[in-house]
Protein backbone atom coordinates (compact mmCIF):
# COMPACT_ATOMS: atom_id res chain seq x y z
CA UNK A 1 0.00 0.00 0.00
CA UNK A 2 1.27 3.48 -0.91
CA UNK A 3 0.77 6.12 1.77
CA UNK A 4 1.59 9.77 1.14
CA UNK A 5 1.90 12.52 3.74
CA UNK A 6 1.30 16.02 2.37
CA UNK A 7 4.44 18.14 2.64
CA UNK A 8 3.73 21.84 3.25
CA UNK A 9 4.69 24.65 5.63
CA UNK A 10 3.31 23.10 8.81
CA UNK A 11 5.17 21.58 11.73
CA UNK A 12 5.14 18.10 13.25
CA UNK A 13 5.07 16.18 9.96
CA UNK A 14 8.07 14.11 11.02
CA UNK A 15 6.07 12.90 14.07
CA UNK A 16 3.39 11.53 11.76
CA UNK A 17 6.04 9.83 9.64
CA UNK A 18 7.44 8.22 12.84
CA UNK A 19 3.97 7.09 13.94
CA UNK A 20 3.38 5.44 10.58
CA UNK A 21 6.66 3.58 10.90
CA UNK A 22 5.65 2.40 14.39
CA UNK A 23 2.53 0.79 12.93
CA UNK A 24 4.59 -0.77 10.15
CA UNK A 25 3.69 1.61 7.33
CA UNK A 26 6.38 3.21 5.19
CA UNK A 27 4.89 6.56 4.19
CA UNK A 28 6.39 9.10 1.82
CA UNK A 29 6.36 12.81 2.70
CA UNK A 30 5.79 14.69 -0.54
CA UNK A 31 4.28 17.65 -2.34
CA UNK A 32 4.59 15.89 -5.69
CA UNK A 33 1.12 16.03 -7.21
CA UNK A 34 1.36 12.73 -9.06
CA UNK A 35 2.56 10.89 -5.96
CA UNK A 36 -0.27 12.38 -3.92
CA UNK A 37 -2.92 11.57 -6.54
CA UNK A 38 -1.74 8.00 -7.01
CA UNK A 39 -1.33 7.12 -3.32
CA UNK A 40 -3.76 4.63 -1.74
CA UNK A 41 -4.04 6.79 1.38
CA UNK A 42 -3.20 10.44 1.97
CA UNK A 43 -2.48 12.03 5.34
CA UNK A 44 -2.77 15.79 5.71
CA UNK A 45 -1.25 16.52 9.13
CA UNK A 46 0.37 19.48 10.79
CA UNK A 47 0.68 22.09 13.45
CA UNK A 48 0.47 25.67 12.27
CA UNK A 49 -1.53 28.82 11.73
CA UNK A 50 -4.53 28.75 9.38
CA UNK A 51 -3.84 31.80 7.21
CA UNK A 52 -0.14 31.15 6.51
CA UNK A 53 -0.69 27.46 5.80
CA UNK A 54 -3.72 28.17 3.59
CA UNK A 55 -1.77 30.78 1.60
CA UNK A 56 1.02 28.25 1.08
CA UNK A 57 -1.43 25.59 -0.13
CA UNK A 58 -2.99 28.03 -2.63
CA UNK A 59 0.36 29.27 -3.88
CA UNK A 60 1.49 25.68 -4.51
CA UNK A 61 -1.90 24.65 -5.96
CA UNK A 62 -2.21 21.98 -3.31
CA UNK A 63 -5.63 23.34 -2.28
CA UNK A 64 -7.39 22.14 -5.44
CA UNK A 65 -5.44 18.89 -5.45
CA UNK A 66 -6.47 17.94 -1.90
CA UNK A 67 -10.15 18.75 -2.56
CA UNK A 68 -10.16 16.50 -5.62
CA UNK A 69 -8.58 13.44 -4.01
CA UNK A 70 -10.71 10.29 -4.33
CA UNK A 71 -8.84 7.91 -1.99
CA UNK A 72 -9.26 8.02 1.83
CA UNK A 73 -7.72 11.25 3.17
CA UNK A 74 -7.00 11.87 6.86
CA UNK A 75 -6.59 15.44 8.09
CA UNK A 76 -5.00 15.90 11.51
CA UNK A 77 -5.22 19.02 13.74
CA UNK A 78 -4.57 22.04 11.50
CA UNK A 79 -5.11 19.64 8.57
CA UNK A 80 -8.66 19.07 9.79
CA UNK A 81 -9.28 22.79 10.30
CA UNK A 82 -7.95 23.59 6.83
CA UNK A 83 -10.46 21.09 5.38
CA UNK A 84 -13.33 23.16 6.82
CA UNK A 85 -15.00 26.37 5.61
CA UNK A 86 -14.06 29.70 7.13
CA UNK A 87 -11.54 29.85 10.02
CA UNK A 88 -11.55 32.55 12.67
CA UNK A 89 -7.80 32.01 12.91
CA UNK A 90 -6.44 34.66 10.54
CA UNK A 91 -10.01 35.20 9.21
CA UNK A 92 -9.36 32.96 6.21
CA UNK A 93 -11.41 30.81 3.82
CA UNK A 94 -10.16 27.22 3.88
CA UNK A 95 -10.70 24.22 1.57
CA UNK A 96 -14.43 23.89 2.23
CA UNK A 97 -14.53 20.08 2.12
CA UNK A 98 -16.54 20.20 5.35
CA UNK A 99 -18.88 23.17 5.03
CA UNK A 100 -18.52 24.15 8.67
CA UNK A 101 -16.74 27.03 10.43
CA UNK A 102 -13.64 26.94 12.66
CA UNK A 103 -14.12 28.99 15.81
CA UNK A 104 -11.89 30.29 18.59
CA UNK A 105 -12.27 28.88 22.11
CA UNK A 106 -13.51 31.54 24.50
CA UNK A 107 -12.69 30.51 28.07
CA UNK A 108 -15.58 31.36 30.41
CA UNK A 109 -13.46 31.04 33.59
CA UNK A 110 -9.98 30.35 34.98
CA UNK A 111 -10.83 26.63 34.96
CA UNK A 112 -10.50 26.62 31.18
CA UNK A 113 -7.05 27.31 29.78
CA UNK A 114 -6.56 28.06 26.09
CA UNK A 115 -4.99 26.31 24.19
CA UNK A 116 -6.94 23.17 25.02
CA UNK A 117 -3.85 21.10 25.73
CA UNK A 118 -3.61 17.54 26.95
CA UNK A 119 -5.59 14.32 27.04
CA UNK A 120 -9.37 14.47 26.69
CA UNK A 121 -12.10 11.93 25.98
CA UNK A 122 -13.91 10.87 22.83
CA UNK A 123 -17.67 10.47 23.02
CA UNK A 124 -20.53 9.48 20.70
CA UNK A 125 -18.01 7.83 18.39
CA UNK A 126 -19.32 6.28 15.23
CA UNK A 127 -17.87 4.39 12.27
CA UNK A 128 -14.82 2.51 11.06
CA UNK A 129 -12.19 5.11 11.89
CA UNK A 130 -13.20 5.47 15.53
CA UNK A 131 -15.35 2.45 16.43
CA UNK A 132 -17.47 2.00 19.56
CA UNK A 133 -14.66 0.28 21.46
CA UNK A 134 -12.87 3.66 21.60
CA UNK A 135 -15.81 5.41 23.32
CA UNK A 136 -14.49 7.40 26.34
CA UNK A 137 -10.87 6.80 25.28
CA UNK A 138 -8.40 9.64 25.96
CA UNK A 139 -6.53 11.19 23.03
CA UNK A 140 -4.07 14.09 22.85
CA UNK A 141 -5.18 17.60 21.86
CA UNK A 142 -3.35 20.89 21.36
CA UNK A 143 -5.48 23.62 19.79
CA UNK A 144 -7.00 27.06 20.35
CA UNK A 145 -9.65 26.81 17.62
CA UNK A 146 -12.38 24.20 17.23
CA UNK A 147 -15.04 22.91 14.87
CA UNK A 148 -18.57 22.91 16.35
CA UNK A 149 -20.61 19.70 16.32
CA UNK A 150 -22.24 19.33 12.88
CA UNK A 151 -23.69 16.75 10.46
CA UNK A 152 -20.20 15.41 9.66
CA UNK A 153 -19.17 14.85 13.30
CA UNK A 154 -18.10 11.26 14.01
CA UNK A 155 -16.65 11.86 17.50
CA UNK A 156 -17.10 14.65 19.98
CA UNK A 157 -15.15 15.96 22.93
CA UNK A 158 -16.20 18.37 25.65
CA UNK A 159 -14.07 21.41 26.40
CA UNK A 160 -15.80 24.75 27.14
CA UNK A 161 -18.53 23.26 24.91
CA UNK A 162 -18.91 19.98 23.00
CA UNK A 163 -16.94 20.18 19.74
CA UNK A 164 -16.03 17.90 16.83
CA UNK A 165 -12.99 15.79 17.65
CA UNK A 166 -13.41 13.89 14.36
CA UNK A 167 -15.24 14.47 11.08
CA UNK A 168 -16.12 12.43 8.02
CA UNK A 169 -17.60 13.22 4.63
CA UNK A 170 -17.32 10.63 1.83
CA UNK A 171 -13.61 9.76 1.48
CA UNK A 172 -12.49 12.61 3.75
CA UNK A 173 -11.72 11.89 7.41
CA UNK A 174 -10.26 14.24 9.98
CA UNK A 175 -9.27 14.32 13.64
CA UNK A 176 -8.72 17.40 15.77
CA UNK A 177 -6.52 15.38 18.13
CA UNK A 178 -3.04 14.15 17.34
CA UNK A 179 -3.57 10.46 16.63
CA UNK A 180 0.21 10.21 16.12
CA UNK A 181 0.79 11.28 19.74
CA UNK A 182 -2.18 9.58 21.38
CA UNK A 183 -0.51 6.42 22.66
CA UNK A 184 -2.12 3.09 21.84
CA UNK A 185 -5.55 4.59 21.15
CA UNK A 186 -4.00 6.85 18.52
CA UNK A 187 -2.15 3.97 16.89
CA UNK A 188 -5.41 2.00 16.72
CA UNK A 189 -7.08 4.90 14.90
CA UNK A 190 -4.18 5.18 12.44
CA UNK A 191 -4.37 1.43 11.78
CA UNK A 192 -8.14 1.75 11.24
CA UNK A 193 -7.48 4.45 8.67
CA UNK A 194 -5.00 2.15 6.90
CA UNK A 195 -7.69 -0.57 6.83
CA UNK A 196 -10.38 1.62 5.24
CA UNK B 1 -13.05 15.95 30.77
CA UNK B 2 -9.49 17.18 30.32
CA UNK B 3 -7.18 14.88 32.27
CA UNK B 4 -4.51 15.99 34.73
CA UNK B 5 -1.14 15.02 33.28
CA UNK B 6 1.69 13.03 34.85
CA UNK B 7 5.07 13.89 33.34
CA UNK B 8 8.29 12.01 34.09
CA UNK B 9 11.32 14.22 33.56
CA UNK B 10 14.59 12.80 32.29
CA UNK B 11 17.83 14.74 32.72
CA UNK B 12 20.21 13.72 29.99
CA UNK B 13 23.99 14.10 29.99
CA UNK B 14 26.10 12.73 27.14
CA UNK B 15 23.18 10.56 26.02
CA UNK B 16 22.51 9.04 29.46
CA UNK B 17 19.77 9.80 31.99
CA UNK B 18 20.81 11.32 35.28
CA UNK B 19 18.87 12.92 38.12
CA UNK B 20 20.08 15.61 40.45
CA UNK B 21 19.10 15.82 44.08
CA UNK B 22 18.88 19.53 44.85
CA UNK B 23 20.64 20.03 41.52
CA UNK B 24 23.89 18.26 42.56
CA UNK B 25 25.14 14.67 43.15
CA UNK B 26 23.96 12.88 40.04
CA UNK B 27 22.93 9.24 40.00
CA UNK B 28 22.64 7.25 36.80
CA UNK B 29 19.14 6.07 35.90
CA UNK B 30 19.48 4.45 32.51
CA UNK B 31 18.94 4.74 28.80
CA UNK B 32 16.72 7.75 27.98
CA UNK B 33 14.92 6.26 24.97
CA UNK B 34 14.11 2.96 26.65
CA UNK B 35 13.12 4.74 29.86
CA UNK B 36 10.78 7.02 27.87
CA UNK B 37 9.20 4.05 26.12
CA UNK B 38 8.67 2.28 29.44
CA UNK B 39 7.01 5.37 30.89
CA UNK B 40 4.64 5.65 27.93
CA UNK B 41 3.70 1.98 28.40
CA UNK B 42 3.07 2.64 32.11
CA UNK B 43 0.65 5.43 31.21
CA UNK B 44 2.76 8.60 31.42
CA UNK B 45 0.99 11.44 29.60
CA UNK B 46 4.03 13.34 28.40
CA UNK B 47 7.78 13.30 28.82
CA UNK B 48 10.35 16.03 29.37
CA UNK B 49 13.96 15.54 28.31
CA UNK B 50 16.41 18.08 29.68
CA UNK B 51 19.84 18.27 28.10
CA UNK B 52 22.27 19.16 30.86
CA UNK B 53 25.35 18.76 28.67
CA UNK B 54 27.26 21.98 28.11
CA UNK B 55 29.48 20.98 25.18
CA UNK B 56 28.83 21.32 21.47
CA UNK B 57 29.40 17.57 21.00
CA UNK B 58 26.83 16.89 23.69
CA UNK B 59 24.25 18.98 21.81
CA UNK B 60 24.69 16.87 18.70
CA UNK B 61 24.28 13.70 20.74
CA UNK B 62 21.12 15.14 22.25
CA UNK B 63 19.60 15.99 18.85
CA UNK B 64 20.22 12.41 17.74
CA UNK B 65 18.57 11.22 20.93
CA UNK B 66 15.51 13.41 20.23
CA UNK B 67 15.15 11.71 16.84
CA UNK B 68 15.22 8.30 18.47
CA UNK B 69 12.64 9.33 21.07
CA UNK B 70 10.35 10.65 18.31
CA UNK B 71 10.69 7.34 16.47
CA UNK B 72 9.99 5.11 19.46
CA UNK B 73 7.67 6.98 21.82
CA UNK B 74 3.96 7.48 21.03
CA UNK B 75 3.18 10.31 23.47
CA UNK B 76 4.16 13.99 23.31
CA UNK B 77 7.52 15.13 24.64
CA UNK B 78 9.20 18.40 25.49
CA UNK B 79 12.92 19.08 25.24
CA UNK B 80 14.94 21.68 27.08
CA UNK B 81 18.45 22.73 27.94
CA UNK B 82 20.77 24.97 25.97
CA UNK B 83 18.08 26.54 23.79
CA UNK B 84 19.24 30.09 23.14
CA UNK B 85 18.01 30.92 19.67
CA UNK B 86 15.29 30.17 17.13
CA UNK B 87 17.73 27.94 15.24
CA UNK B 88 17.96 25.64 18.29
CA UNK B 89 14.16 25.41 18.42
CA UNK B 90 13.95 24.70 14.71
CA UNK B 91 16.56 21.92 15.00
CA UNK B 92 14.80 20.22 17.92
CA UNK B 93 11.29 20.47 16.44
CA UNK B 94 12.61 19.05 13.18
CA UNK B 95 14.10 16.18 15.16
CA UNK B 96 10.57 15.39 16.35
CA UNK B 97 10.14 17.21 19.67
CA UNK B 98 6.61 18.51 20.30
CA UNK B 99 7.56 21.40 22.57
CA UNK B 100 10.67 23.17 23.76
CA UNK B 101 11.32 24.40 27.26
CA UNK B 102 13.37 27.55 27.79
CA UNK B 103 14.61 28.77 31.15
CA UNK B 104 17.74 30.93 31.63
CA UNK B 105 17.70 32.07 28.00
CA UNK B 106 14.15 33.43 28.47
CA UNK B 107 15.17 35.38 31.58
CA UNK B 108 18.22 36.80 29.79
CA UNK B 109 16.31 37.52 26.59
CA UNK B 110 12.52 37.60 27.12
CA UNK B 111 12.07 38.44 23.43
CA UNK B 112 12.97 34.81 22.69
CA UNK B 113 9.54 33.74 24.03
CA UNK B 114 7.75 36.00 21.54
CA UNK B 115 9.99 34.80 18.71
CA UNK B 116 9.36 31.11 19.41
CA UNK B 117 5.65 31.64 19.88
CA UNK B 118 5.36 33.80 16.78
CA UNK B 119 7.28 31.37 14.59
CA UNK B 120 6.09 28.00 15.84
CA UNK B 121 2.95 28.71 17.89
CA UNK B 122 2.39 29.21 21.61
CA UNK B 123 1.78 25.50 22.18
CA UNK B 124 5.44 24.81 21.37
CA UNK B 125 6.82 27.25 23.95
CA UNK B 126 7.13 26.05 27.54
CA UNK B 127 8.73 28.59 29.85
CA UNK B 128 10.44 26.88 32.76
CA UNK B 129 11.01 28.89 35.92
CA UNK B 130 13.29 27.80 38.78
CA UNK B 131 12.38 29.80 41.87
CA UNK B 132 13.30 29.72 45.53
CA UNK B 133 11.28 31.07 48.45
CA UNK B 134 13.50 33.68 50.04
CA UNK B 135 12.52 36.34 52.61
CA UNK B 136 8.83 36.12 51.78
CA UNK B 137 9.31 36.20 48.02
CA UNK B 138 9.72 33.72 45.20
CA UNK B 139 12.98 34.66 43.49
CA UNK B 140 13.81 33.36 39.99
CA UNK B 141 17.17 31.69 39.40
CA UNK B 142 19.37 31.18 36.37
CA UNK B 143 21.68 28.39 35.22
CA UNK B 144 20.05 25.43 36.93
CA UNK B 145 19.58 27.32 40.16
CA UNK B 146 23.11 28.65 40.51
CA UNK B 147 22.56 32.39 39.93
CA UNK B 148 19.83 34.47 41.55
CA UNK B 149 18.05 37.25 39.69
CA UNK B 150 15.92 40.25 40.62
CA UNK B 151 12.89 38.69 38.89
CA UNK B 152 9.99 37.36 40.97
CA UNK B 153 8.06 34.23 40.05
CA UNK B 154 4.52 35.58 39.64
CA UNK B 155 5.44 38.71 37.69
CA UNK B 156 7.80 36.79 35.45
CA UNK B 157 5.28 34.01 34.76
CA UNK B 158 2.67 36.63 33.83
CA UNK B 159 5.11 38.39 31.52
CA UNK B 160 6.05 35.06 29.92
CA UNK B 161 2.37 34.39 29.25
CA UNK B 162 1.90 37.83 27.73
CA UNK B 163 4.90 37.26 25.49
CA UNK B 164 3.36 34.07 24.17
CA UNK B 165 4.35 31.16 26.43
CA UNK B 166 2.04 28.18 26.02
CA UNK B 167 2.74 26.67 29.45
CA UNK B 168 4.65 27.48 32.62
CA UNK B 169 6.81 24.77 34.18
CA UNK B 170 7.45 25.93 37.74
CA UNK B 171 10.16 24.19 39.74
CA UNK B 172 10.37 25.10 43.39
CA UNK B 173 14.04 24.93 44.34
CA UNK B 174 12.92 25.05 47.97
CA UNK B 175 11.13 21.73 47.45
CA UNK B 176 13.19 20.03 44.74
CA UNK B 177 14.85 16.78 45.76
CA UNK B 178 13.58 16.83 49.35
CA UNK B 179 10.41 14.82 48.64
CA UNK B 180 8.06 16.62 51.02
CA UNK B 181 5.50 17.71 48.42
CA UNK B 182 5.09 20.40 45.78
CA UNK B 183 4.94 24.17 46.44
CA UNK B 184 1.15 24.11 46.47
CA UNK B 185 0.49 27.65 47.69
CA UNK B 186 2.64 29.18 44.98
CA UNK B 187 1.06 26.84 42.40
CA UNK B 188 -2.42 27.99 43.39
CA UNK B 189 -1.37 31.62 42.96
CA UNK B 190 0.02 30.81 39.50
CA UNK B 191 -3.27 29.10 38.62
CA UNK B 192 -5.18 32.25 39.57
CA UNK B 193 -2.71 34.59 37.86
CA UNK B 194 -2.41 32.80 34.53
CA UNK B 195 -4.71 31.49 31.82
CA UNK B 196 -2.20 29.02 30.39
CA UNK B 197 -1.52 25.57 31.90
CA UNK B 198 0.88 25.23 34.84
CA UNK B 199 3.15 22.21 35.36
CA UNK B 200 4.17 21.58 38.98
CA UNK B 201 7.74 20.46 39.56
CA UNK B 202 9.97 19.83 42.53
CA UNK B 203 9.15 17.94 45.70
CA UNK B 204 7.30 14.75 44.75
CA UNK B 205 8.03 11.95 47.21
CA UNK B 206 4.67 10.23 47.69
CA UNK B 207 1.43 9.69 45.78
CA UNK B 208 -0.37 12.12 48.11
CA UNK B 209 1.93 14.89 46.89
CA UNK B 210 0.55 14.57 43.35
CA UNK B 211 -3.01 14.62 44.66
CA UNK B 212 -2.26 17.83 46.60
CA UNK B 213 -0.60 19.46 43.58
CA UNK B 214 -3.86 18.94 41.65
CA UNK B 215 -6.38 19.61 44.41
CA UNK B 216 -4.59 22.31 46.43
CA UNK B 217 -2.11 23.67 43.89
CA UNK B 218 -4.67 23.45 41.02
CA UNK B 219 -1.84 22.37 38.72
CA UNK B 220 -2.70 21.11 35.24
CA UNK B 221 0.19 18.65 35.23
CA UNK B 222 2.75 17.32 37.69
CA UNK B 223 6.33 16.52 36.80
CA UNK B 224 8.72 14.32 38.74
CA UNK B 225 11.94 12.42 38.15
CA UNK B 226 13.57 10.29 40.82
CA UNK B 227 10.37 8.77 42.25
CA UNK B 228 9.70 7.39 38.78
CA UNK B 229 13.26 6.53 37.75
CA UNK B 230 13.97 4.45 40.82
CA UNK B 231 10.59 2.77 40.74
CA UNK B 232 9.47 4.26 44.07
CA UNK B 233 6.13 5.22 42.51
CA UNK B 234 5.18 3.36 39.31
CA UNK B 235 3.23 5.69 37.00
CA UNK B 236 0.41 3.15 36.58
CA UNK B 237 -0.02 2.85 40.36
CA UNK B 238 -0.04 6.63 40.72
CA UNK B 239 -2.76 6.92 38.07
CA UNK B 240 -4.93 4.38 39.86
CA UNK B 241 -4.46 6.19 43.16
CA UNK B 242 -5.38 9.56 41.63
CA UNK B 243 -8.43 8.09 39.87
CA UNK B 244 -9.60 6.49 43.14
CA UNK B 245 -9.30 9.91 44.75
CA UNK B 246 -11.48 11.66 42.19
CA UNK B 247 -8.84 13.16 39.90
CA UNK B 248 -9.52 12.87 36.17
CA UNK B 249 -6.56 11.00 34.70
CA UNK B 250 -6.07 9.02 31.54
Amino acid sequence: MKVAIVKYNAGNIYSVECAMRRIGVDAVVTDDKELLRSADKVIFPGVGEARTTMEYLREHKLDLLIKDLKQPVLGICIGMQLMCGHSEEGDVDCLGIFDVPVKRFVAPSAEFKVPHMGWNQLSQVDGLLIPKELESEFVYFVHSFYVPVNEHTIARTDYVNPFSSALRKDNFYATQFHAEKSGEAGEKILRNFMDL
Amino acid sequence: MLAKRIIPCLDVKDGKTVKGVNFVNFRDAGDPVELGRQYSLQGADELVYLDITASHEGRKTFTELVKQVAAQVNIPFTVGGGINALADVDRLLNAGADKVSINSSALRNPELISEISGNFGAQVCVVAVDAKYDDGEWVCYLNGGRISTTRKLFEWAKEAQERGAGEILFTSMSHDGVKTGYANEALAVLHETLNIPVIASGGAGAKEHFLDAFNVGKADAALAASVFHFGEIPVSELKTYLRDNGVCVR
